[in-house]
């Protein structure tokens, strides 16, 4: 019976109830971290040495980009899953993703920019990680485009999965670019083998902020995976129950 | 505070990417949470008991 978790999971009802239940187990401990993170990033943290206060953009920029593609693993996980094991929930999980990620991408591109332009000199470089990161925009985009084209859930949830899973491929293409070619965008500091290159008193905040940024994630998606399973689940007997409680 | 807000020289850059962050953390609170209510209202109209005459 080990796999009755699985299942239990698999089952509209018991995940909307569990959905609700965690969210704020979530959302609070995700507002505490970030708040503290700005306030150690912001005031705390030390100046670097070299770019002075502005490497404070990457208390935004670091943790935003690497939302934008844990959301993309997320998203693209839960189509294989849906497509796979014809699992509804997780199409319903991937639909939500899709969102959530094109934000953070676009919050990862635009501090990106504020960052590149007093350091690199320039707001836009056709750079191979600027352009992937660019790349994994148009894929969320693509990807709700395509669902939106499809009047049948179930079509959309197969066609978005097929797109979800091809563009999983530009994944270590964003995240390796600065290390397979020769790029403008500094090599990872921090998600690497070995000891990190920053101080404590830097990379801390940077850490407090990641963690916020991922509880923040889990809930946003906790939300919008009940609007989906809402949306899906016509007419069901424990969506009566559902919404007298 | 005013040397805080100066930023080294760095504000016109600084801030902007931190404003940018925070309101799509703010948005995507007010989205998601948007999507739910919309669907419980949705949801809300399918399970209605018909009305007379319908």
């Amino acid at each position: 019976m080990r796999w009755t978790w699985f299942h239990r999971l698999a089952s509209p009802p018991y995940l909307y109830g569990l959905a609700a239940r965690l969210t704020p187990w979530l959302a609070w401990p995700a507002a505490l971290l970030i708040l503290g993170g700005f306030y150690a990033g912001l005031v705390i943290a030390p100046p670097d040495y070299q770019q002075g206060e502005g490497f404070r953009i990457i208390y935004v920029h670091v943790p935003s980009a690497w939302l934008s593609l844990m959301v993309y693993v997320t998203m693209g996980v839960a189509a294989a899953v849906g497509l796979i094991w014809r699992m509804k929930i997780a199409h319903a999980v991937a639909a939500s993703c899709a969102p959530i990620g094109a934000s953070f991408t676009v919050a990862a591109l635009v501090t990106g920019s504020l960052w590149g332009k007093p350091m690199w000199g320039t707001w836009w470089e056709w750079d191979p990680r600027l352009t992937s990161e660019l790349i994994l925009l148009f894929l969320y985009l693509g990807f709700m485009g395509l669902r939106a084209g499809f009047d049948d859930t179930q079509r959309a949830d197969r066609a978005g999965a097929l797109l979800a899973i091809v563009g999983l491929v530009n994944v270590p293409i964003v995240h390796y670019s600065v290390i397979w070619w020769n790029s403008l965008h500094q090599a990872p500091s921090v998600m690497r083998f070995g000891k990190p290159e920053m101080p404590p008193a830097m990379l801390v905040p940077l850490m407090i902020l990641l963690l916020g940024f991922m509880l923040f994630f889990a809930a946003l998606l906790l939300v919008r995976v009940r609007a989906e399973i809402l949306q899906r689940e016509r007419a069901a007997n424990w969506l009566r129950e559902a919404l007298r409680a | 505070m005013s040397a805080f807000l100066d930023m080294g020289g760095y504000a016109a850059f600084v801030w902007p990417a931190y404003l940018v962050t925070i309101a799509v953390l703010v948005l995507n609170i007010v989205w998601a949470r948007g999507s739910l209510k919309r669907a419980l209202a949705a949801a809300r109209r399918r399970i209605a008991p018909p009305e007379d005459g319908a």
